[in-house]
C-alpha cells in the first residue's frame, strides 16, 4: 500500500492536471454510436468469429477506422455495408442478406413453427378420437385393487 | 513406460466395453441370468481401466513428459501445476479421454443407484452405454490417441493457448462434458425401453432423474462457459452465438423439452413415442456437436486441433446411431399405447406446446449454424450467420415460452379450465404489467423490448408466488415441485440479466493518460497508471483504476495486458467489480505511445447492469434440477408382488 501511495504521489507530480476528463477515442460521439452499431454486424475476417466491434486485431481496428471515415463522409449505414461487401464479399455480414439463397434461412424457422403447430393440433384431434375413456371398473378389478392396496400397507 | 501403461489400459477398456456392449443385451434378449449379471462387473472394470489410463496421462503432464506428443503440444514446464493438470483436457485427445472417463462414471452410477430396477432392464441400459463407450474409445484409440510418443522428445513443450490458462478451464469443459455424456444415459434408457418393448410410465420414472441430472450439468456447463467468455475475452460479451456455443446449446434446448415431456410420460403415460424420439435426438445432437467442433468444418474461438479423418469417423458413428435407433423406433413405436385421455385445455397440451416451441427454437439455431456450411458446400458462396440473425429469430420464439411458464403449474392435468386458471393468476398479470412499465421508467429510458421482457418476468415470478401459496395450503409439496419452481424462477432471473445488460449497458471507449477520469453509469473511473509485473509464465502490464461514486471511493480495479511470449496473441485480462445489481468492467486496450508505463492507453470502460443475474439465474435452474432429482419417489423400491400376480392370474 505504501509503495502504491508513492506511485500515486509520483503520478500526481508528473501530471499536475489531475482528474482531467478522458478524451473519447472518437471525436464525435454520434458517429461513434453509429460506428458501434454497424461494427457489431460486421465480421472480423482474420479472427475466430468475432465482430469488428469486439476484436482488437489490426484488421478490425483498420476496418473500424474505415467505417468511421465512411460515416463522416456522409454515407448511410446501407452504403457503408455495401461498400464493405463489394470489397470483402458477403462473408463480412453477420446479418445475411435476404435473397434467394437465404430465403430458407430467414423463413425456415417460421415455416417450422407453423408446421409444428399444425402437426400438434392435428395430432391432438386425431388422438382424442382414438383414445377411449378408461372403461368403468369391474368387480374383479375392484378386488384386485383392494389386494394391492392392502399389500402396500403391510 | 507409464504412458504405455495408460495406452494399454485404454486398449483393454475397449475390449471390455465390446463385451459389455454385447453380452448383457443378448442376455436380456434371451433371458440368461448369467449374461445379464455380466453388465455390472464389466461396467466397474471399464471404469477402473479408464481411470488408470486417465491417471497415466495426468502423470505425464505432472512430470512434464514431453516425449508424449499430446503433453508437448499442450503444456510446458513454466505453467502453474493446476493448469498443467487441467491441460489434460485442454486439447482434443485428452478431452476425449475425460469424456470416456465420465461416461464410465455415469455407467457406474446407473449400476449403483438402479438397484430397484429389474436386472434385465439395467443390463440393457448398461449394454447400450457399453456400445456408446465402444464408439468413443475406438474414436480415441484410432484417430486421437493421447499417448502417442514424439521422437526425439523436445526439451520444452508448446504452451497451452493462453485463453485456456484460466480457472474457467477447470470447471467449464468438465461440466459441459458431464451434461453431454449424461444425455447418453437418457438415450440408453430410451433404447433399452424400445428393446424391451416396455415403454411405460415406469420407464419414464427411471430415466427422469438421470435426464434431469444431465440437463442440470448442461445448464451449468453452458452458463459457466458464458461467464468465462464474459470475463476472459475482454469485451464484455456473454453469448456470441458462436457455432460451438450453439453446438452445446442445441442439446440443452432439446434436453429442456425432454424433461418436460418426460413429466407427462411419467404422470400420465402419454407422449411416449415423442419422448423417446426426443431422447434419441438430444443424444444425436451431442454427437453432431462433437462432429462440428472436432472435424474442422467450423472456425470459432473454440478451435480444436482438427482433422478430416476424425470428422469422417464421427459422421459414420452418428449415422449408425441415428439409423439404428430410428429403425428400432419404427419397429416398436406402433405398438406403444397412447396413454390417458386429455382435453385440449390441459397441462398435457401446454407441455406439448412448450415442446413444439423449444424444438422449433432448436431447429432455428440448427439452421443458422449449419446454413453457411451448406451454402459453402453447394458452392453458392460464403456467408456468415451471426448474432443479428439469431437474436432476430430466437427471441421471438422464446417470448411465448416465457408467457406459458407461469401458466403451466397452475393448469391441471387431463382437463383444465382456462378461464379459472387465468382468474387465479390475474394478480400475477397485474404485477407483470406494473414491472414492465416501471423498469424502463426507472431506467429513465423507454425501451419497449425491455418493457415486454420485464413484464414477462414479473408475470412469472408473481405466478410462482401465487402457486406456492396455493400449494402450501394443500400440504407439503414434493422435492420435484420445489425444483421445478426454483428452475422457473431461475429462468426469470436469467431473463432480467439478459434483458437489462443488452438494453441498458453503457460503454465508453476512451484515451486515458494517468490521472484522467471517465464517468460511466454514475461511476467515475480514475486511471492511476500502468506498472509492469511478472506472472509464472507471462509478463504483464497492470493498470490501476480507482472507482468512485458521488465522490466516495468505491473500489480499485486492476485490468491487465499479458504477454505469453512469442507465438501467442497478447491477452487482455479485464478487471470487474461485480455487484448485486451491476458490474463495473474495465479492459485495457493498446498503449497509444511507446511509453507504456507513463503514456496514454486506449481503455474500454463498461457499466453492465444485472450482469451477475444471467449466471445466477442459470445456477438457480441447475439447482432446481438437482433438487428435483432428489425427490424420494425416484428411490422407491419395487416390491416383489407374488399376491398381485396370483390375483392377476385368477382374474
Amino acid at each position: 500500500m505504501k509503495r502504491f501511495c508513492a506511485v500515486l504521489a509520483a503520478l500526481c507530480l508528473i501530471h499536475p492536471a489531475l482528474a482531467r476528463e478522458a478524451a473519447p477515442m472518437a471525436e464525435d460521439p454520434v458517429v461513434e454510436e453509429r460506428l458501434v452499431k454497424i461494427a457489431e454486424e460486421l465480421r472480423c475476417l482474420v479472427c475466430q468469429n468475432e465482430s469488428i466491434a469486439g476484436s482488437q486485431a489490426e484488421l478490425a481496428v483498420d476496418l473500424r477506422n474505415e467505417v468511421r471515415d465512411l460515416i463522416k463522409a456522409g454515407k448511410t449505414d446501407r452504403q457503408v455495408k455495401d461498400f464493405l461487401v463489394a470489397r470483402y464479399g458477403e462473408f463480412v455480414l453477420y446479418r445475411p442478406q435476404f435473397k434467394p439463397t437465404t430465403y430458407a434461412l430467414w423463413i425456415g424457422p417460421f415455416v417450422l413453427l407453423l408446421v409444428g403447430f399444425v402437426a400438434l393440433f392435428s395430432y391432438l384431434r386425431k388422438r382424442s378420437r382414438k383414445v377411449e375413456d378408461a372403461p368403468p371398473l369391474t368387480e374383479a378389478d375392484r378386488k384386485r385393487a383392494e389386494v394391492l392396496l392392502k399389500e402396500s400397507q403391510s | 513406460m507409464i504412458p504405455e501403461l495408460g495406452h494399454f489400459a485404454l486398449i483393454l477398456s475397449l475390449c471390455v466395453a465390446l463385451a459389455a456392449g454385447i453380452l448383457p443385451l443378448v442376455g436380456a434378449y434371451r433371458n440368461q441370468a448369467q449374461w445379464i449379471a455380466f453388465a455390472r462387473p464389466a461396467t466397474s472394470a471399464i471404469f477402473v481401466l479408464i481411470l488408470v489410463s486417465y491417471a497415466c496421462l495426468t502423470w505425464a503432464f505432472y512430470v512434464d513428459d514431453f516425449s508424449v506428443a499430446y503433453v508437448a503440444g499442450h503444456s510446458n514446464s513454466q505453467m502453474p501445476t493446476i493448469f498443467r493438470l487441467s491441460a489434460v483436457w485442454g486439447g482434443h485427445e485428452g478431452s476425449l479421454l475425460l469424456w470416456a472417463l465420465m461416461l464410465a462414471g455415469w455407467a457406474i452410477a446407473v449400476a449403483t443407484f438402479s438397484r430397484q430396477l429389474p436386472d434385465a432392464m439395467v443390463a440393457r441400459v448398461l449394454g447400450v452405454m457399453g456400445l456408446v463407450m465402444v464408439g468413443l474409445l475406438a474414436f480415441t484409440l484410432f484417430t486421437s490417441n493421447p499417448f502417442e510418443r514424439l521422437m526425439p522428445a523436445p526439451a520444452e513443450g508448446r504452451s497451452l493457448n493462453p485463453l485456456l490458462q484460466d480457472f474457467g478451464l477447470l470447471y467449464h469443459p468438465p461440466l459441459l462434458y458431464m451434461g453431454y455424456v449424461g444425455l447418453s444415459v437418457a438415450f440408453a434408457f430410451a433404447i433399452a425401453a424400445l428393446l424391451a418393448g416396455q415403454l411405460d410410465a415406469a420407464w419414464a420414472r427411471w430415466s427422469r432423474p438421470w435426464t434431469i441430472a444431465a440437463w442440470a450439468f448442461l445448464t451449468l456447463g453452458n452458463s459457466l462457459g458464458s461467464w468465462w467468455a464474459y470475463y476472459e475475452l475482454g469485451w464484455g460479451g456473454w453469448w456470441f452465438w458462436d457455432p460451438v456455443e450453439n453446438a452445446s446449446f442445441m442439446p440443452w434446448l432439446l434436453a429442456t423439452a425432454l424433461i418436460h415431456s418426460l413429466a407427462v410420460t411419467e404422470k400420465r403415460g402419454s407422449f411416449k413415442n415423442w419422448t423417446v424420439l426426443l431422447a434419441i435426438a438430444a443424444f444425436s445432437l451431442t454427437l453432431l456437436g462433437t462432429f462440428l467442433v472436432r472435424s474442422g468444418v467450423l472456425t470459432s474461438v473454440h478451435a480444436f486441433a482438427t482433422d478430416p479423418g476424425r470428422g469422417m469417423f464421427i459422421l459414420i458413428f452418428l449415422t449408425f446411431v441415428i439409423g439404428s435407433s430410428l429403425l428400432l423406433f419404427a419397429i416398436r413405436a406402433p405398438k406403444v399405447g397412447l396413454g390417458g385421455r386429455f382435453a385440449l385445455v390441459s397441462r398435457e397440451t401446454l407441455l406439448l406446446l412448450n415442446n413444439v416451441l423449444l424444438v422449433v427454437a432448436c431447429g432455428a439455431v440448427f439452421l443458422g449454424t449449419i446454413y453457411p456450411l451448406l451454402i459453402d458446400a453447394l458452392g453458392m458462396g460464403k456467408i456468415s450467420v451471426g448474432p443479428p440473425y439469431f437474436n432476430a429469430v430466437f427471441i421471438p420464439l422464446m417470448l411465448p415460452v416465457l408467457a406459458l411458464v407461469a401458466l403451466g403449474p397452475t393448469m391441471r392435468w387431463k382437463q383444465s379450465d382456462l378461464k379459472a386458471d387465468l382468474l387465479k393468476l390475474w394478480p400475477a398479470a397485474v404485477v407483470g404489467v406494473a414491472v414492465g412499465v416501471a423498469t424502463p421508467l426507472l431506467a429513465s429510458q423507454w425501451h419497449s423490448y425491455a418493457a415486454l421482457l420485464m413484464a414477462l418476468v414479473g408475470w412469472i415470478v408473481a405466478a410462482i408466488v401465487l402457486q406456492t401459496y396455493d400449494r402450501l395450503k394443500a400440504g407439503k409439496p414434493t422435492a420435484s415441485w420445489w425444483g421445478m419452481q426454483l428452475a422457473h424462477f431461475g429462468l426469470a432471473v436469467f431473463v432480467v440479466g439478459a434483458t437489462m445488460i443488452s438494453v441498458y449497458d453503457e460503454e465508453r471507449d476512451v484515451r486515458m493518460e494517468p490521472g484522467d477520469t471517465v464517468a460511466v453509469g454514475g461511476h467515475v473511473f480514475k486511471f492511476l497508471g500502468v506498472r509492469a509485473a511478472d506472472g509464472p509464465n507471462f509478463s504483464s502490464l497492470v493498470g490501476s483504476f480507482e472507482v468512485s461514486k458521488e465522490g466516495q471511493p468505491l473500489s480499485m480495479l486492476y485490468p491487465e495486458k499479458r504477454d505469453y511470449g512469442p507465438g501467442h496473441m497478447p491477452m487482455t485480462e479485464a478487471a470487474i467489480d461485480g455487484r448485486f445489481t451491476y458490474d463495473l468492467y474495465v479492459s485495457l486496450g493498446e498503449p497509444l505511445t511507446a511509453d507504456k508505463e507513463g503514456g496514454p492507453w486506449a481503455v474500454r470502460v463498461y457499466y453492465k447492469p444485472f450482469a451477475f443475474w444471467i449466471w445466477g439465474g442459470c445456477l438457480f435452474m441447475a439447482l432446481g434440477g438437482f433438487i428435483a432429482m432428489a425427490d424420494r419417489r425416484y428411490r422407491l423400491k419395487l416390491k416383489p408382488r407374488p399376491a398381485a400376480v396370483a390375483v392377476g392370474a385368477a382374474a
